[in-house]
């Protein structure tokens, strides 16, 4: 029995330093072989493809508005490709290019009817922060119409909602009760120039 | 014996109305049931003989036989006594401001001069006039107190001077002179008629704290006039032209007896705000007004304001107050606006239809019905859509639209205009010839401080005046042939 004792006694403490052991060799490897471990590079994020669309910009004088090309991603589908165009649209324009959405309009959602009418909700900010003025009006509301009708296949007539509602006008003077068609008229006639 | 001398005027801002007037014992008295008309009061006969008027729960006590009233237990005196003139009590006019006025809550003042009795906030200015012999021409001095915003228009033999007020409290002209034949008021304008071959005039506003002054130079004919020098102009332009001689006066609108004047925006919209602060709906407000003015003087015909005030008013409250006066014309008035501040000049915009307003022009004569209507016949009825009524008037409004634009040319500081055509909210649904006129551009800063002059506003509102002049008076062109129907595309078998 006192035999049985003595080697259960001794199996215990062997086990114990064989841990401790253990224990010790594994920090000292940790701490020295870090620094020459390469470590394997995160993959790259996969190459956005990209188009060119054609948006459209305050021209440099103000009386007009510029065909500028422009890359943005490509997207699946018209819908998501029609916000990746007016979320491009709504950004500050390059130089010398003139803003004519007010600073600050986000878009806040795009339909699509099969009659080829797009419904675009901007928010109130279009509407509260707009200089006024009929001309301004005029370029505000036909930088988003050209740019669906020009970049998007299929898209006949654009109406713009106001904070998720119909309006009767962005600054009070353009009708926007219903679909508006492309107007060229307001557009500089010279070929557009590309801007990465 | 009562006789019946002139009326005397009463003047409110709602307009005005004659008093009848009787003589008793040589005293001008009014009839209580006359003045009840407009300022509301009641009248109850006492025991004694004596007589209670009460005016907004205030009593005034009168006793027959006594030229005293006690107005809220005050004694105010009269040149007579009340007195009953069959079932009417008749009181001194002098009872109608000495006893009422007290009482009524609001002003009553009677200028026994003019025979004006001026209620509340009606605007009445003294206006005095001195005519004085200049070598062979004449100078005409006409003051306005309290100052009043003034409107002239000069004609080949006489100055029409449009005063912005209910009614004129007129002083005797002094003075005389061969040049000038007559100075004459009418309600609030007042006309300064020269002597045949008098000669040639020109006029000079100013407008200082106490009194608006219109000082008109006339010269024999050949002679340049002599321009007051004691009243230099206001303008801060360092060489104002002068305007270009209005054209004679059109005494014969067949087409055109309304004209609506919408004053851009309004309320909590201030349209577009100049670097300088000027706020878009301030001026078109004035403009508005002055052209009201203007219209109203020159083409004798009604002109109704869409806002006559600095209050919010809707685009389809704009519509409606147009349709539902009948307009014959339409004219918005806006200050634009643009991202660069380098833009300048005018613009004139009239409606332009999408597919849907096109085929609704199509169909609005192709939809005509005869309807028959009381006491016998039909009635040729057009249909259209409420909202797409200015399709039927696109070719109308394109002409006013020109017009106008033609008018502004070779004006002092205007840029030709360009005359476009745009999809305008406040156009739509108007049953009238109508345009919206862009006026300048308020975020320029040279166009924001001449727009700010006298000088600009009038070359703005002559110019609307003139095309509105020439649109009534110079026939419509003859319509285009209509468009023969495009031959059905031949069809085949299958």
């Amino acid at each position: 029995m006192r035999r049985t004792a003595l080697f259960g006694l001794a199996g215990f403490t062997a086990l114990a330093l064989l841990g401790w052991g253990v224990n010790v060799g594994l920090q000292y490897l940790g701490r020295t072989a870090s620094p020459d471990v390469p470590v394997a590079p995160a993959p790259p994020p996969a190459p956005t493809a990209r188009i060119t669309a054609t948006l459209f910009y305050g021209a440099p004088d103000g009386m007009s508005l510029a065909p500028v090309r422009v890359d943005v991603p490509l997207a699946e589908g018209p819908v998501a490709q029609g916000r990746q165009i007016l979320r491009a649209l709504l950004q500050p324009p390059p130089a010398p290019y003139l803003a004519v959405i007010p600073p600050g309009t986000t878009l806040r959602a795009l339909y699509f009817t099969t009659s080829g009418d797009a419904f675009v909700d901007l928010s109130a900010e279009v509407s509260a922060k707009h200089p006024g003025g009929t001309h301004a009006e005029l370029l505000t509301v036909y930088a988003v119409v050209n740019a669906m009708t020009t970049n998007l296949q299929g898209v006949q007539r654009v109406q713009l909602l106001i904070d998720g509602r119909e309006a009767d006008s962005v600054a009070g003077h353009v009708d926007v009760r219903r679909p508006l068609e492309r107007d060229p008229s307001l557009v500089r006639q010279e070929p557009a120039p590309a801007v990465q | 014996m009562a006789q019946s001398p002139a009326p005397i005027t009463v003047v409110s801002a709602a307009g005005r109305r004659a008093l009848p007037v009787t003589l008793v014992n040589g005293q001008e008295y009014v009839a209580l049931d006359d003045v009840a008309a407009f300022l509301p009061l009641a009248v109850r006969e006492d025991r004694q003989g004596g007589l209670v008027i009460t005016v907004r729960g205030r009593s005034i006590v009168a006793s027959r036989d006594r030229a005293l009233v006690s107005v809220d237990g005050r004694v105010v005196a009269l040149p007579g006594p009340l007195t009953r003139a069959g079932n009417r009590w008749l009181a001194p006019v002098d009872f109608v401001p000495r006893a009422l006025g007290p009482v009524a809550e609001q002003r009553v003042e009677y200028r026994r001069g003019s025979r004006l009795l001026v209620l509340g906030m009606a605007r009445v200015p003294r206006v005095t006039t001195r005519v004085e012999a200049a070598g062979a021409g004449a100078r005409v001095t006409v003051e306005i107190t309290p100052p009043a915003g003034v409107m002239t228009v000069s004609e080949s033999d006489r100055v029409v001077i449009r005063i912005e007020a209910d009614a004129l409290d007129v002083a005797p002209v002094s003075g005389t002179a061969p040049a000038v034949a007559q100075v004459r008021a009418d309600q609030a304008i007042l006309t300064v008629t020269l002597a045949p071959a008098g000669g040639e005039a020109k006029v000079t506003a100013t407008t200082q704290d106490t009194a608006a002054r219109v000082v008109i130079d006339i010269a024999p004919p050949g002679q340049a006039p002599e321009v007051s020098t004691a009243t230099p102009s206001p303008s801060p332009s360092p060489s104002p032209s002068p305007s270009p001689p209005p054209p004679p006066l059109a005494v014969a609108t067949p087409g055109v007896r309304t004209v609506v004047i919408d004053a851009g925006h309004g309320g909590d919209d201030a349209g577009v705000k100049g670097p300088g602060g000027t706020l878009e709906k301030q001026m078109t407000l004035d403009l508005a007004k002055r052209l009201k003015s203007l219209l109203e003087a020159r083409l004798g015909v009604h002109v109704v304001l869409t806002r006559d005030d600095d209050r919010a008013v809707t685009l389809d409250e704009r519509t409606a107050t147009a349709n539902n006066a009948k307009g014959h014309v339409f004219v918005s008035l806006h200050m634009n606006g643009a991202p660069s501040p380098a833009l300048t000049g005018p613009a004139v915009f009239f409606m332009r239809l999408d597919r849907e307003g096109e085929d609704t022009r199509r169909e609005a004569g192709a939809q005509a019905q005869a309807l028959p209507v009381l006491g016998g016949g039909t009635r040729v009825i057009e249909t259209i859509r409420w909202d797409l009524a200015q399709a039927r008037h696109i070719d109308e409004s394109r002409r006013l639209a020109a017009l106008l634009a033609g008018a502004l040319e070779g004006r002092e500081g205007s840029a030709p205009a360009p005359v476009q055509p745009a999809p305008l909210r406040v156009l739509a649904g108007l049953d009238m010839p109508a345009v919206l006129f862009e006026m300048g551009y308020l975020t320029n800063p040279a166009q924001e401080k001449a727009a700010a002059t006298d000088n600009a506003r009038a070359a703005l509102v002559q110019a609307v005046y003139e095309a509105v002049n020439r649109f009534a008076t110079e026939p419509a062109p003859p319509p285009p042939p209509p468009a023969r129907p495009p031959a059905p595309p031949a069809r085949g078998r299958r």
